[in-house]
């Protein structure tokens, strides 16, 4: 009874105490906002219409450069980097799948079935970063070295000659070939597919897999029908994730692959860098990045996880 | 059991004999239980969480496999046929809708696992069963928890299974909700004819919607029967306090008179048929004295003289009383048991029945049950209070 007729005092004092703070705080949101938009537009958005302008100007490094609506540059960029872009998709896209396909049954292992090791195999999947990007694909080097263990045991298994037949690998060799670059793309961003996956898995409802054993499916028709469609958000952003920045990358055509097996992301390197040719580096990135967009847009359609990302 | 095993009787029992399940840290969730439920029953497994209710629903299903014994669907052994080739479907605990397909898909997935290609006529009767006919193309988050829960029921059912199980389905329910799911349930069991399975912690819910009640306690059955069995006949304190409450008092066995026991409690004498007493009665044991509180009467010390003989009697003080509306609770404070409570209807009320009155209780002696004295009088209360 006392319970009761106390109850109601302490509601009273603090509802109209509640009223002004809920005022000041609808202008929070913008002031949380206001760091992350004052970034993008100092690192993104200003640097993007810098280049922007670059990719359309003419002239020289001794006399200046104009904007001169030059489109054509765009047009001459892709006739004479066509290839490039290609092999960067090409590659790119290959690593990808290499990266769903062994980072899938890691991430279902580590959601699933790992217990208590869980934590000690993401921990396993994440220390090779905390070593530097050039010194780990650097270390492909010595692994894939010709005459060393890795390249002797693919040649006595006949692997290499079935990868020369396909145009992978030339001769005995492993190291500046195409399967050189796309193995160290794999390796680089195989965490980037990893990660995603296992939070997409780790998040479904293992009930889920009981209710579906318990109609009638299969382990395997389980996994097909509730599992995978299930982690279907984190095949897409794993594949992203993996897929943009190893179309854009160069340091593994660099170091692995030969002139043979430029990528785009090279070109673009040596254009800035070396040729010094601005404008046309520009418009390369500019190009590089509008094939990226048109890909994903279609990519993320297709696979019908709008609503699930 | 004597029953003649004819097939068309067993056909669709479930039988568990010595099944138990021990996990690997060594907890042991249930303990050897032989159970039968009949063909077309609606059987309750009722206990508080931790019981084992569960654990024994899910070695039904196969989605746990017993540590000893076995498990029989009508004639065919299944215990360790894996959960999708049992022809038992489950209900689960918050439903486990697959979120990524709509209520058709939902219902449908258990035909299309089993190659039926036809699945519109049947997914279209399930659903107007459960009246969900609305709602097809929808995704389960799109519904509320009720008919989620139908759909769960309707994703069962439509596989037509020997046994449905019932994993406390409507624990997620709000009460009215809930009230309104046990009358459904009860009425597509009944249009169904199914054998169902439910595990619940509300005995409630397994009293009004079971023909049938296994009550659980520590990984054991404490008592098996129908609802009216178990609540005019407990066996144990464990069921006599955690079905409904019980007053239990202390009592010394006196003398036999025919088939009534006599015993001593406190000064006085009480009465008790010796069928209905599940403790042995030899001349000086201890039997715990049971009655429930809506059996006794409850009259004024000073109209004493009114009770008529062969009445079981008791005095005391009241101590509380409180006005529910439809009944008066008193709790009596008495020489033999301190917090003795009474249900009294509120049709006459006497108003002299005030805290502090001085009260003689009396009830028929046929109401009386008797309990082995060895057990700890209060099994069950908390759990009871908890449900």
């Amino acid at each position: 009874m006392a319970t009761l007729t106390e109850a109601p005092p302490p509601l009273a004092p603090t509802a109209p105490e509640k009223k002004p703070p809920r005022r000041r705080g609808r202008l929070v949101p913008y002031w949380l906002l206001l760091p992350g938009m004052l970034w993008l537009v100092v690192f993104f958005a200003l640097p993007m219409v810098y280049q922007a302008s670059t990719s359309v100007q003419t002239g020289s490094l001794e006399e200046g450069y104009k904007v001169t609506w030059h489109f054509a540059t765009y047009w001459d960029a892709l006739s004479e980097y066509w290839p490039q872009y290609l092999r960067s998709i090409l590659y790119a896209g290959s690593a990808t799948i290499l990266c769903l396909v062994l980072g899938y049954p890691l991430a279902y292992l580590i959601a699933f079935r790992a217990g208590r090791w869980r934590n000690l195999i993401m921990i396993l999947v994440i220390a090779p970063f905390f070593t530097s990007f050039l010194i780990r694909t650097l270390a492909w080097k010595t692994i894939l070295a010709d005459g060393g263990p890795v390249v002797g045991a693919l040649n006595s298994l006949h692997v290499l000659d079935v990868t020369s037949w396909l145009g992978w690998t030339t001769g005995d060799r492993v190291l500046a070939t195409p399967l050189a670059v796309v193995c160290g793309l794999t390796y680089n961003f195989l965490p980037f597919m990893i990660l995603p996956l296992y939070t997409s898995l780790e998040r479904i409802d293992t009930r889920l897999h009981e209710a579906a054993g318990d109609l009638y499916a299969k382990p395997v028709t389980t996994f097909r029908k509730v599992t995978f469609p299930l982690s279907m958000p984190g095949v897409v952003s794993g594949t992203l994730l993996t897929f943009i920045p190893a179309a854009g990358d160069y340091v593994n055509a660099d170091l692995l692959g030969s002139t043979d097996t430029r990528m785009v992301g090279n070109v673009i390197q040596s254009q800035f860098l070396r040729i010094l040719d601005y404008p046309t580096a520009a418009a390369l990135s500019f190009i590089l990045m509008a094939a990226i967009l048109v890909m994903v847009t279609v990519y993320i359609r297709k696979s019908g996880t709008e609503d699930l990302v | 059991m004597t029953t003649v095993t004819n097939k068309n009787e067993t056909g669709g029992d479930v039988r568990l004999s010595g099944i138990s399940k021990t996990y690997d840290n060594g907890f042991t969730a249930v303990q050897p239980l032989d159970l039968t439920v009949p063909q077309g029953s609606f059987f309750a497994l009722l206990g508080a969480s931790g019981c084992g209710k569960t654990t024994t629903l899910r070695m039904i299903a196969g989605l746990e496999e017993p540590t000893t014994g076995t498990v029989f669907l009508g004639d065919q052994e299944v215990t360790h046929l894996p959960p999708y080739k049992r022809p038992v479907n489950t209900v689960f605990q918050s439903y486990a809708l697959f979120p990524h397909l709509d209520i058709f898909e939902n219902v449908a997935f258990g035909l299309r696992r089993r190659g039926i290609k036809s699945v519109k006529k049947q997914v279209e009767d399930m659903l107007e069963l459960v009246q969900l006919g609305e709602q097809a193309r929808k995704k389960p988050h799109q519904l509320s928890g009720g008919q989620q829960q139908r759909v769960a029921v309707a994703r069962a059912l439509i596989n037509h299974p020997k046994v449905l199980l019932l994993d406390e389905p409507l624990g997620a329910l709000d009460l009215k909700l809930r009230r309104q799911m046990q009358l459904e349930l009860k009425r597509i069991q009944t249009e169904v004819g199914i054998t169902f399975v439910h595990v619940t912690h509300d005995q409630e819910e397994a009293m009004t919607m079971a023909d049938t009640v296994a009550v659980m306690n520590a990984g054991r059955v404490e008592q098996l029967g129908s609802p009216s069995d178990l609540y005019e006949n407990p066996q144990t304190t464990f069921v006599a306090n955690f079905l409904g409450t019980s007053n239990l008092i202390e009592a010394e066995v006196d003398t036999k008179n025919g088939d009534d026991i006599v015993l001593k409690a406190g000064g006085g004498k009480l009465v008790l048929p010796e069928s209905r007493c599940s403790a042995p009665t030899t001349t000086g044991g201890k039997v715990l004295v049971g009655v429930r509180p809506e059996k006794i009467s409850l009259t004024h010390a000073d109209d004493a003289g009114e009770i008529p003989e062969g009445r079981n009697r008791i005095t005391g003080k009241i101590a509380h009383s409180s006005f529910i509306g439809v009944s008066t609770q008193y709790v009596i404070d008495s020489a033999v048991c301190p917090e003795f409570e009474v249900y009294v209807q509120n049709i006459e009320r006497d108003s002299r029945l005030a805290p502090g009155a001085d009260v003689v209780l009396h009830w028929s002696p046929a109401h009386t049950f008797g309990l082995d004295a060895a057990q700890d009088i209060d099994a069950g209360v908390e759990e009871g209070a908890a449900a």
